[in-house]
């Protein structure tokens, strides 16, 4: 399963969701109110001996960070270019420590914690006749549906191949999203007719 | 709200995670520039399923990111991405796809393809931007045309998403009746 979350029981697993939540959003604030970057820096690598503390595969996480390397590089040029290194470090350990932190938090928290501790921040959409349970089966289908839609798109995928032997181009996705727009429209009314909707 | 309505955010949602997740793609026009298609999937999004539908559909995206499911493009995932420096990027996309589909609809054009790609470039490029430039600019306390001048690296090919999604609304609109809840 595709999962953000790494199991363990480490006292950050023991912890309630809701709590490591509202503490990661105090620390997250509290972050831009430390000036300088010795702090910052030292927080870093207090966060990277946590991640140590939790074992291997959470080390093996950090890599996930590399989507995020050229733009925190490009901001630390930015900040270095017109306030100095000083700043240039403080932005980019305050950037890095604030992601360090929240993965924490998602790495040792479960799918499902995870959503119960969200959710609330949901019931808004009530007006748009979504409440918890039709979001939480939304949210059953998008994880059902991911690894079937990259399944469908590979086949087509193939069969371009086969065909051209080129790459696939983006005259591929409108077929594919028409068919998949009816297999929506089916699985609605398996479900309606299943009773799901309330006459 | 319908279970159809329901079930097409859910398949929009997982779409817009497989376009992050499926290898590149050649466009028609430029063949060779290769492009990863996210946020193709959120101009789509707005564009084929109308304003609200769209919007959902991306908010409950990224709610299941929040939730930790890796499906980011680049396979980032969990509440941290809505710390990061992009986090606004994000958000933007919510009320991106929203422009997009009621542009969609106002615009007084006959052809799709010029509806859908201004409709993209308004909802999928500028109000994206709205939302990512200021809290760049906040979170990595930079000016805001520096902020800018960060992220400008991605508009060229953000402006290539908007013409493939354009092409790819064209396509669709030429096979496939208009979904009703785009009438609606």
């Amino acid at each position: 399963m595709i999962a953000g979350h790494l199991s363990g029981s480490s006292w950050l697993h023991r912890a309630p969701a809701r709590l490591k939540l509202v503490l990661l959003a105090g620390l997250t604030l509290g972050l831009f109110f430390v000036r300088g970057p010795l702090p910052l820096v030292a927080g870093v690598i207090g966060a990277l001996l946590v991640y140590a503390a939790l074992g291997r595969p959470a080390v093996a996480r950090l890599k996930l960070f590399r989507p995020l390397l050229p733009i925190l590089i490009v901001i630390g040029l930015l900040q270095g270019v017109a306030d100095g290194w000083a700043a240039a470090v403080t932005a980019v350990a305050r950037l890095a420590l604030m992601v360090l932190l929240a993965d924490l938090v998602t790495m040792t928290t479960p799918m499902l914690d995870m959503m119960d501790a969200i959710a609330p921040l949901l019931a808004p959409l009530r007006v748009f006749g979504l409440d918890t349970r039709r979001i939480s089966l939304a949210f059953a289908l998008v994880i059902r549906f991911v690894p079937m839609l990259l399944d469908d798109w590979r086949r087509r995928e193939e069969a371009w191949r086969a065909r051209t032997g080129r790459r696939p181009t983006l005259r591929l996705i409108a077929p594919w999203i028409a068919d998949l727009l009816r297999l929506a429209d089916r699985v609605a009314d398996s479900l309606d007719a299943r009773g799901f909707r309330r006459h | 709200m319908e279970t159809r309505e329901l079930v097409r955010i859910s398949l929009f949602a997982a779409l817009i995670a497989a376009l992050g997740l499926v290898p590149r793609f050649d466009l028609p026009i430029a063949a060779g520039v290769p492009i990863t298609a996210q946020t193709l999937g959120v101009m789509l999004a707005g564009v084929l399923l109308g304003a609200r539908l769209g919007a959902l559909s991306v908010l409950l995206f990224l709610f299941v990111v929040a939730c930790g499911a890796p499906l980011l493009a680049g396979g980032r995932g969990g509440v941290g991405v809505f710390a990061g420096p992009t986090a606004g990027y994000l958000v933007g996309w919510i009320f991106g796809a929203f422009v997009a589909g009621w542009a969609m609809r106002a615009l007084p054009l006959r052809s799709a393809f010029a509806s859908a790609l201004i409709a993209s470039l308004l909802g999928g490029v500028a109000v994206v931007y709205l939302f990512g430039v200021p809290w760049l600019a906040w979170v990595a306390g930079l000016d805001l045309s520096r902020a800018l001048l960060a992220g400008a690296a991605f508009i060229p090919g953000d402006a290539l998403k908007a013409i493939g999604a354009a092409f790819v609304a064209e396509a669709y609109f030429r096979t496939a009746p208009r979904p009703a809840s785009s009438r609606g």
